[in-house]
């Protein structure tokens, strides 16, 4: 029989003009991304040249049945590593028919503070590492774990190679190679203290790009484990006990910061983020509490200390900073469940903007 | 040993100027589709170049025994996307010896609606919305659900993604490329509220191709199915309860409605389908009253009504429509097993040809 497969690899460049849109956009819940796709004229080389578009908000919980329609608008374009040719991933934002962002669309509040004048000018670069776990569909339990059981405590599996030591490695190289062809910033990837999690780095990316990015990372990613046939999770402490959990740690850094004398910069930014160290933990992921105990790599999520080179403080700085009087730091609380239009924005917002 | 798949994907324009040519037609329940190939001298763009030919309506419910011939009249030419190369899939429609249209062809009668002048002249154009769901192959449970149990209720599903929450995605690419590459006007996919099921979309097109082009994308998708291994259902409700149904919502406008002053055009339009709501209904598929229960986004049977983005209305008119002045509007009638020959041309008649 003619195989689906080919089917689903025709290039359709030679045939005809059309191209495949797919639109994605996060839903009700705030974690949830949702998409689907149009035909239209290509090639599209901008999203500014793509129709805005809409959905049936009653069904992702974003609007009442007798009043259901969300607009999309398009934001940003990535190319399409499942549908390849001239097929492009766009990803976009909510809004109500009468043109007001929806209640769960974070990116309009970060645009307007990546646009302030004070935050464009100090050219904020942020480097995100993604960290998720993998899990066995149906049972919905850590990939490569037993049913019923756990593995070896942890020590031999952050980095590992090995059939019993690195679980579900495909997922993660076809996911990297995707990424870079969709012309995403990723910088790199590893296996991670608990089996069967793992972490990608998105950066350094300017503003907004930075979170765009991630979103559509995210997207590839549960495209790819719905091929695999493996359940995505970003819950930040998947299973209880001695087992690490997943954050999405925030690399950041102005122009200021980087240039000489940054390190002074970056130590006041330190400050203001320490004051406003409550409103920044209730914006940096839901069940962050289950994660931040002072355990396994955090620092106690009532505590906010910084310190050079330590993995158990809310804030690190790394020693080639230190060294060389400037560079960037590492926000360690976010969430693997966080809002990264929301975190960067507010990290921009409160270092940049903000004042005591 | 040669594969089967080099054998079926071999390409014989290099060896012969035949091409094989597949005519497609409607079966006796009136929904079945039914199709034999044939060897011609290619290449053929032109449907009226090809020959009429005939079947066994005996074995389709469509003729008696001793009488059992049907022929077929070649109506539209699309190209093949399995055979690929100068080969074509045709929509024919069924006639008597004698030159009459069986019972069963609904084109027919939907041709004589379109070539009225008075339609003509409005160039009606249709977005179908055809739903359906994929169902595990012998126990005809649906696609992701398991075996004997259901999943988790509606809301994550639709235009979700992962594994837990998207059943059967490699289908709906294998078919939205398959639609394109044979010529299909396929405007968009996306998966829907009940897990399992899904929907493309067709459009616009012009008069009586919307009707050529939903057989024969219905065509391409059970061969792909075929394929997969699952089968693909076009019943209204295929679960009872808490379940989404599956319809074919029609999206309309005439060249009056989308000029200057198409809104009223619209409402006087959907006054007329509201005058004659029981005659639609009873003409937009077989199970309806299963389907349109005033729950899951659906109007009563018995009531006709009309909103603004109102998903729980007979009949939608989008936000952009109102805004406008002018546009298009959806009738959420119709099932996923109604036959669009029947559907566009008695809207047609209807809006543009009856009087109250």
């Amino acid at each position: 029989m003619a195989n689906l497969t080919d089917l689903v690899n025709l290039n359709l460049s030679e045939c005809t003009n059309m191209i495949i849109a797919e639109y994605i956009w996060v839903g009700g819940s705030g974690i949830d991304l949702r998409s689907k796709a149009r035909t239209v004229k290509g090639p599209i080389t901008d999203a500014s040249q793509l129709p805005k578009w809409n959905y049936d908000g009653s069904s992702t919980g974003q609007a009442p049945g007798e009043d259901s329609e969300v607009i999309l608008y398009p934001q940003a374009i990535f190319k399409d590593p499942f549908r390849r040719g001239d097929n492009i991933l766009v990803m976009c934002d909510c809004y109500t028919p009468q043109g007001q962002p929806i209640p769960t669309n974070k990116r309009h509040n970060a645009a307007k503070i990546f646009s302030h004048p004070a935050v464009a000018a100090e050219v904020p670069w942020y480097g995100i590492e993604q960290e998720y776990t993998l899990l066995q569909k149906d049972v919905n339990w850590p990939l490569g774990w037993p049913v019923g059981g756990y593995p070896g405590p942890q020590g031999p599996y952050y980095c590992s190679a090995g059939a019993d030591k690195a679980f579900g490695r495909d997922i993660v190289d076809a996911h990297y190679k995707a990424c870079l062809y969709s012309g995403i910033n990723i910088s790199g990837i590893n296996g991670e203290v608990m089996p069967g999690q793992w972490e990608f780095q998105v950066g350094p990316s300017v503003g907004i790009s930075a979170s765009d990015e991630i979103w559509v990372a995210r997207y590839i990613l549960e495209r790819i484990t719905e091929v695999a046939g493996v359940v995505l999770s970003l819950d930040p402490k998947p299973i209880m006990g001695d087992w690490n959990g997943a954050g999405a740690h925030t690399n950041f850094s102005t122009k200021s910061m980087r240039e000489p004398g940054g390190y002074e910069v970056i130590k006041k930014a330190i400050e203001k983020l320490g004051i406003r160290h409550a409103e920044h933990i209730a914006a940096y992921g839901e069940g962050n509490e289950r994660r931040l105990t002072g355990h396994h790599e955090t620092a106690d999520i009532n505590t906010f200390k910084w310190g050079v080179a330590n993995r158990g403080a809310s804030i690190r700085v790394g020693r080639d900073t230190e060294k060389e009087g400037k560079g960037y730091f590492e926000d360690r609380r976010p969430a693997s469940n966080m809002d990264p239009y929301v975190v960067t924005a507010m990290i921009a917002e409160t270092t940049l903007l903000w004042n005591p | 040993m040669a594969s089967l798949t080099d054998l079926v994907n071999l390409n014989l324009s290099d060896t012969t100027e035949k091409i094989i040519a597949e005519y497609i037609w409607i079966g006796g329940s009136g929904l079945d589709l039914r199709s034999k190939a044939r060897t011609l001298s290619g290449p053929v763009t032109d449907p009226s170049k090809l020959p009429k030919w005939n079947y066994d309506g005996s074995s389709t419910g469509q003729a008696p025994g001793e009488d059992s011939e049907v022929i077929l009249y070649p109506q539209a030419i699309f190209k093949d996307p399995f055979r690929r190369g100068n080969n074509i899939l045709v929509i024919c429609d069924c006639y008597t010896p004698a030159g009459e249209p069986i019972p069963t062809n609904k084109r027919y009668n939907a041709a004589k609606i379109f070539s009225n002048p008075e339609v003509t002249a409005e160039e009606p154009w249709y977005g179908i919305e055809q739903e359906y769901t994929l169902l595990q192959k012998d126990i005809n449970w649906p696609l992701g659900w398991p075996a004997g149990g259901f999943p988790g209720p509606q809301g994550p599903y639709y235009c979700g993604v992962g594994a837990d929450k998207s059943f059967g995605r490699d289908i709906v690419d294998a078919h939205y490329k398959a639609c394109l590459y044979a010529g299909i006007n396929i405007s968009g996919i996306n998966g829907e509220v009940m897990p399992g099921q899904w929907e493309f979309q067709v459009g616009p097109s012009v008069g009586i191709s919307s009707g050529d082009q939903i057989w024969v994308a219905r065509y391409i998708l059970e061969r792909i199915t075929e394929i997969a291994g699952v089968v693909v259902s076009f019943d209204p409700k295929p679960i009872p309860g808490d379940w989404n149904g599956a319809g074919a919502h029609c999206n309309y406008s005439t060249k009056s409605m989308r000029n200057d002053g198409g809104y009223e055009v619209i409402k006087s339009a959907i006054e007329k389908l509201k005058l004659r709501h029981k005659e639609h209904i009873a003409a937009y598929g077989e199970g309806n009253e299963r389907r349109l229960t005033g729950k899951h986004e659906t109007a009563d049977i018995n009531t006709f009504s009309w909103g603004v983005a109102n998903r729980g209305a007979s009949v939608r008119v989008g936000r952009e429509t109102e805004q406008n002045g002018k546009g298009y509007f959806e009738d959420r009638r119709p099932a996923s097993n109604m036959d669009p020959y029947v559907v566009t041309s008695m809207i047609a008649e209807t809006t543009i040809v009856w009087k109250p």
